[in-house]
């Protein structure tokens, strides 16, 4: 539904979205996620005609942005970041304002406005200054007006924040509701936000694409390794040097001893599971375990260190 | 079409919703009323020059006031990026916001009608083809000046900004006439054509020539263009 091709822009010497290139299909909720400053806005804007590309090209049912911006924005309701609203307007005309650029009037707009008004909780609000409303009811008209054509594609520029957590949980069921019938872009830069909401995770760092695929995808990609704490009765110092030569797929990285108990920190990679080796190896040598606790790498290490100055880690 | 409706009608009802609208009317009603009813009894003359040599004046302010906030305000808050991707043409934005600034301006213009029934009461052998011809002119000018005014709120965020720059342009329009002294021979024809007091004093002496309604068309014309051009140069940022 949406391909992106070599997208570049540039303002002036400063690159901020450096040739990206993916494609998005329909219902499905995609992540877009990077430290502030990554480019994440930058694309949207690209994507929403905001921006016109310094090179590459956006897609949307095969028609280019730069010649058919108009009829992609017909099939796009976009959410841009801290929710910009016209303070003065009511709430119903401001829904109305949005309904009548997109051509929606009469019997349709009552409907229209009946749908997203429930969809989004606004039933209080409707008669209500935009500016009068509070931080999460505003948040919810910008959403609102984002979707009063029931576009196809909806984009959403950090779509949370500055929100208190009673109402980012109903954001966020709101937009898993949403990505069951739409393709639905949201970007953030908080990462429990996007494991929580979305189907597929773009993380982006200094304009490009460092990662692209599940939550689940993205932990068994990494390169990183995982850890397994032991605390072991019964060891001795030399056996547990030794365990490294009996099983190739660790690496011991710390041992301490303390009152006869040694507590050993192995490291090893995703590809293996060594724990069943580590058992029998302590079988044998007639240690007693009395812990062994294996600590998964989680998305959050992986983020932090993909996104890091310097970019991904080279381990 | 529909959307200039659209941009026009949220403009408008923007106008009205907060007490400029009815600041900008009663201001420009009072400042008018006082500098024509100072001198109709005394000059004891039944025609409205007065008037129509004032309102130009006010509009040096005025309407610079009145637009100033029409596209830099939008800049100001942000709200730029969500009419600009909506599915609308530059083209219409501009029209719409063009066209509800120009409304109010109107608007005020009309309160000044009232002026025209004092003449009715008290004035003898009324010219009142002047009278509509001086009103034509006067709308004419707004025109002109609105379209300056949106070309001013685009170039900027801040309303302030917005507003001496429109004064700024307005004002060079409006001297040009007077500064013909200064100006070699050979440009003063040139200078003469560009000037709105030049073609209003054509209008307004009854004369309604083609020539002037080309100048004043292609000059609203040139700012609204340049205006929708300063729109789409935000995309190549």
């Amino acid at each position: 539904m949406i391909k992106i091709e070599n997208l570049t822009k540039h303002y002036g010497d400063v690159k901020a979205v450096k040739s990206i290139s993916f494609e998005l299909e329909d219902s499905q909720i995609v992540g877009f996620l990077g430290a502030n400053g990554a480019g994440k806005s930058t694309t949207l804007k690209m994507i929403t005609g905001y921006l016109t590309p310094t090179s590459g090209n956006v897609f949307v049912d095969n028609k280019n942005i730069i010649d058919h911006s108009i009829e992609i924005q017909k099939m796009i309701g976009y959410l841009p970041e801290l929710n910009p609203l016209y303070g003065e307007m009511k709430v119903f005309d401001y829904l109305k304002f949005h309904a009548d650029v997109r051509g929606i009037q009469g019997h349709k707009f009552n409907k229209s406005l009946e749908k997203v008004v429930s969809q989004c909780g606004l039933q209080g609000v409707v008669h209500k200054t935009v500016s009068n409303c509070s931080k999460g009811y505003k948040q919810r008209i910008g959403l609102a007006a984002s979707m009063i054509h029931d576009p196809k594609i909806l984009i959403l520029d950090e779509p949370v924040t500055g929100l208190d957590p009673n109402q980012i949980v109903e954001i966020r069921q709101l937009i898993k509701r949403l990505g069951k019938e739409k393709l639905v872009l949201m970007s953030s830069h908080i990462l429990q936000e996007i494991q929580a909401t979305v189907d597929r995770i773009v993380i982006i760092h200094n304009g490009e694409i460092v990662a692209d695929g599940t939550s689940d995808e993205l932990i068994k990609d990494s390169k990183g390794l995982n850890q397994l704490e032991l605390e072991l009765l019964n060891a001795k110092k030399d056996d547990i040097k030794n365990m490294k030569a009996n099983i190739p797929s660790i690496k011991i990285k710390s041992q301490t001893e303390n009152e006869k108990r040694h507590q050993v920190s192995l490291e090893y990679a995703n590809t293996s599971d060594p724990r069943k080796d580590v058992f029998n190896y302590a079988v044998e040598k007639k240690w007693i375990i009395i812990k062994m606790n294996s600590t998964k790498r989680n998305l959050e290490d992986i983020f932090r260190n993909l996104t890091k100055q310097g970019g991904p880690e080279d381990a | 079409m529909h959307n200039i409706r659209a941009i026009y009608k949220k403009e408008l009802s923007s106008f009205f919703s907060s007490p400029m609208a009815y600041i900008f009317l009663v201001i420009f009603a009072l400042v008018n009323g006082y500098f024509f009813t100072n001198t109709f009894f005394l000059y004891n003359q039944s025609d409205m020059r007065a008037l129509f040599g004032i309102v130009p004046m006010v509009y040096l302010f005025f309407i610079p006031a009145v637009s100033m906030g029409l596209i830099s305000r939008e800049k100001g808050i942000g709200t730029i990026e969500i009419i600009s991707t909506l599915p609308i043409k530059e083209r219409d934005i501009v029209l719409g916001k063009y066209l509800a600034g120009l409304t109010l301006i109107i608007i005020s213009l009309f309160s000044t009608v009232i002026h025209y029934f004092t003449l009715i009461k008290f004035g003898t052998t009324i010219d009142h083809g002047a009278v509509f011809t001086g009103y034509l002119g006067l709308a004419l000018v707004a025109g002109v000046y609105t379209s300056i005014g949106v070309f001013a709120s685009s170039l900027t965020e801040n309303q302030v900004i917005a507003f001496i720059v429109g004064i700024a342009i307005v004002l060079v329009f409006f001297l040009m006439d007077k500064l013909l002294y200064f100006v070699p021979a050979s440009l003063a024809g040139i200078v003469q054509y560009m000037s709105t007091e030049f073609h209003l004093s054509n209008i307004s002496r009854g004369v309604i020539d083609t020539r002037n309604l080309i100048y004043f068309g292609s000059i609203i014309g040139f700012f609204l263009f340049m205006t929708t051009r300063v729109l789409e140069s935000r995309k190549w940022s």
